[in-house]
């Protein structure tokens, strides 16, 4: 069942968007849920696709190639210094969308809600997720909500679909790195991962650290402007962090990486975080960062553009892309030694000494 | 950060080099261990041996404690795991550490037993008394360094009156593992010790005197920044020089000579050495390791449950225990990069980043390569370039 619940008359009495909970009902598709759409996400996300009613959103032509894709949002807990998962399921989507050089054009949003989830908490959530897709500029044109049983999930769990189009002539891909290319980095590194564990139980840091959470399509339409022949391939670092985006790439272009950690930007407090979790900042997700790989001859256009865009502030050159059939990330450490960076085994834990 | 970054500077860093490169007699090899984990990995991160010349060679030493734990204690732990009523409650990187047949903690929580990961003796207390139906325990493991936080949280559980909190413990003792690496056949081929950091703040300087007095070896405390590191490296090279062997401290900011008495005495008053410990890759030990003393046999797993410590032998063609006496490099051994790997480590020193094949895997075997590259340059004469 989708968000078309503008033919079904709400029950008597509205829903109490303080201090109620969200029940079973509310996902059975009857009069509960319809009343739970009309109320809390028809406001929150509201527009002329989703007022149309239907299971699906007729969208007019797009006029390019297609790009399309789909995420899943489980982040615990679900409101974070710097954004909530609402947002961050927008920022997340867009962005996938944005490293292909896409414009990103719709999405769609599917609930997954623990019975006995707050009311209020989805009314922040969804509000939070409208308002990022109207900052945005690209609507949720539908959506769907089912509930599931008290301990079958964690509070909520959001999926989302995302389309764009692609200009004409633009082709960006993780393949497409060759030796001599300039890896450029668009800012500090680490800010979305550290804002998470600060939060996380006997974890609170004096010193808050926010998410970089941040639609990415604005910076990269600034770029494909700027360079766009010169532009090899984009990616955001999120999970896995710098470190993984940057073996990934190695695998899929046949390439090395030498990169400089001494031009990489770390905040002094997510230093200092990681640092007292024995973590390395390298390894840590980002939402709002991205990685691009360019010629060497369009280098100079692609940082003046990003570092004109306030999502790019920062932007640096960190490093080239190099000749290696081992496919090694090579770091000078800030120290003057050598070291690879290498894919993280399993999760990063915290050391104990 | 104040009180790390000045002890991350890179300019500082090639002084010292230089320092150690101009002192070093090339006509001379030096070899330092460095016993601890922390230090291994600093070494590691920061590419120090790219620092070092090639006559000073630093070697790794079993200073991890997740590294050094044999696979029975493990495999004992995810027993007592799976107990009905159990909680067990571990520090995060002993998660992922293989026991038996591949189980480690995490697949045995995800087939449903109550493991939770802590981040202090503190956290699990706090779960004693949020589960007061449960049997909460918690896998202390570590050298001296985590041995007080233990004991203190023993300590607060008494006055608490908490009846459901245990501890299975696993704490093991540097001074012994270094005499055993020093004693062991035909002793470790080493001019002196890169000491314990973390370990010297409890138990100070003393306990190491026997390296000098006994067996000749120098050894110098060193803190776990890189710029530590390299100053120690420079004062072991100085004593071996001078045909010195001191028990010398450069880590003076954290480490008193006496370490601290407290934390010692309260240590010597919750536990006592075991007559003998296993450890993985050096076998077993005497008086290595600590058990809890019967007066406070309540609070050990232990004597609570019917722990089962069934002996489980590492794989016959891992090479961990030459690795951890210096006798080869990781990269020696034929399991190394093939089968053993940090996701699916078989030995020792694969097991946590600490390990000396960890760290060799994840920040350095590039160097193997630029070897190989090196030699087929030079045998086809192929110029390399600048």
């Amino acid at each position: 069942m989708t968000f078309a619940a503008k033919i079904l008359k709400p029950r008597h009495g509205r829903l109490d968007l303080r201090a109620g909970r969200v029940e079973l009902s509310h996902g059975s598709g009857g009069r509960a849920m319809a009343q739970l759409i009309a109320e809390v996400f028809q406001p929150a996300l509201g527009n002329a696709f989703l007022a149309q009613g239907n299971d699906q959103a007729i969208l007019p032509p797009a006029g390019g190639r297609l790009a399309m894709t789909t995420d899943g949002y489980v982040v615990s807990p679900l409101f974070f210094p710097g954004g909530d998962i609402g947002s961050l399921a927008v920022h997340g989507t867009v962005n996938d969308l944005a490293m292909a050089g896409a414009t990103p054009l719709y999405l769609t949003a599917s609930f997954i809600i623990e019975e006995g989830f707050p009311l209020a908490d989805l009314v922040r959530i969804a509000v939070s997720m409208g308002r990022a897709a109207r900052a945005a500029g690209v609507p949720v044109v539908t959506g769907d909500t089912k509930v599931v049983e008290r301990g079958k999930a964690d509070g909520v769990f959001i999926s989302t679909a995302g389309v764009g189009v692609v200009p004409a002539g633009l082709d960006l891909s993780g393949d497409r790195a060759r030796p001599g290319d300039a890896v450029i980095l668009s800012g500090s590194i680490g800010d979305h991962g550290v804002a998470i564990m600060s939060c996380r139980e006997n974890l609170k840091f004096d010193t808050e650290v926010r998410s970089d959470s941040a639609p990415l399509h604005g910076l990269v339409a600034a770029m494909v402007a700027a360079a766009a022949p010169h532009l090899r391939l984009m990616r955001d670092p999120t999970r896995g962090g710098l470190a993984a985006t940057l073996n990934e790439i190695a695998q899929q272009s046949g390439v090395g990486f030498a990169v400089d950690e001494a031009r990489i930007l770390v905040k002094p407090q997510v230093a200092a975080a990681c640092e007292l979790l024995g973590l390395d900042p390298l390894f840590v997700a980002n939402e709002g960062k991205l990685l691009a790989v360019v010629e060497p001859a369009g280098v100079d256009a692609v940082l003046g553009a990003m570092r004109a865009h306030p999502f790019g502030r920062d932007a640096a050159h960190i490093g080239t892309v190099v000749k290696d059939e081992h496919r090694f990330v090579q770091m000078t450490t800030a120290f003057g030694g050598g070291r690879i960076v290498d894919w993280l085994a399993g999760e990063q834990l915290p050391r104990i000494c | 950060m104040k009180y790390v970054d000045e002890f991350r500077d890179g300019a500082l860093a090639r002084g010292i080099a230089n320092a150690i490169r101009a002192e070093a007699d090339p006509a001379r090899s030096y070899r330092f261990m460095e016993f601890c984990g922390g230090h291994t990995h600093a070494i590691a991160r920061y590419g120090l041996e790219d620092l070092l010349p090639p006559n000073v060679r630093m070697i790794h030493g079993p200073g991890c404690p997740v590294c050094v734990l044999p696979v029975s204690r493990i495999d004992a732990a995810i027993r007592l795991a799976a107990e009905p009523g159990v909680t067990l409650c571990s520090y995060g990187d002993m998660m992922r550490v293989p026991g038996s047949d591949g189980m480690s903690l995490l697949k045995a929580k995800a087939g449903g037993a109550d493991i939770r990961m802590v981040y202090s003796t503190l956290d699990a207390l706090r779960i004693a008394g949020e589960v007061p139906h449960r049997e909460v325990v918690f896998f202390a493991i570590g050298f001296e360094t985590t041995t007080p936080p233990t004991a203190v949280a023993i300590k607060m559980a008494e006055r608490q009156r908490l009846a459901n909190f245990s501890v299975f413990c696993n704490h093991v003792l540097t001074p012994a593992a270094m005499r055993a690496l020093l004693t062991g056949a035909g002793g470790v081929p080493i001019e002196g010790f890169v000491g314990p950091a973390h370990v010297s703040t409890v138990i100070g300087m003393a306990p190491y005197a026997f390296c000098a007095t006994e067996f000749a070896k120098p050894v110098v405390i060193a803190g776990f920044e890189p710029l530590d590191v390299m100053q120690a490296v420079l004062m072991l090279v100085r004593q071996v020089n001078d045909g010195r062997h001191d028990i010398e401290n450069e880590y003076a900011r954290a480490v008193t000579p006496a370490g601290n008495r407290k934390a010692q005495a309260l240590v010597a008053e919750l536990f006592e050495p075991r007559a003998a410990f296993e450890w993985r890759g050096l076998g077993s030990l005497p008086l290595s390791a600590l058990t809890l003393r019967p007066a406070y046999a309540r609070f050990d797993a232990e004597a609570r449950f019917t722990v089962e410590t069934v002996a489980a032998a590492d794989n016959p063609a891992c090479d961990c225990g030459a690795i951890l006496r210096g006798l080869k490099r990781p990269p020696d051994c034929r399991l190394f990069g093939k089968v053993c790997r940090p996701e699916a480590p078989v030995g020792a020193c694969m097991v946590s980043s600490e390990g000396a094949c960890a760290a060799h895997w994840s920040y350095g075997r590039f160097r193997e390569h630029a070897k190989a590259n090196d030699n087929t340059r030079a045998e086809t004469n192929e110029q390399v370039p600048a």
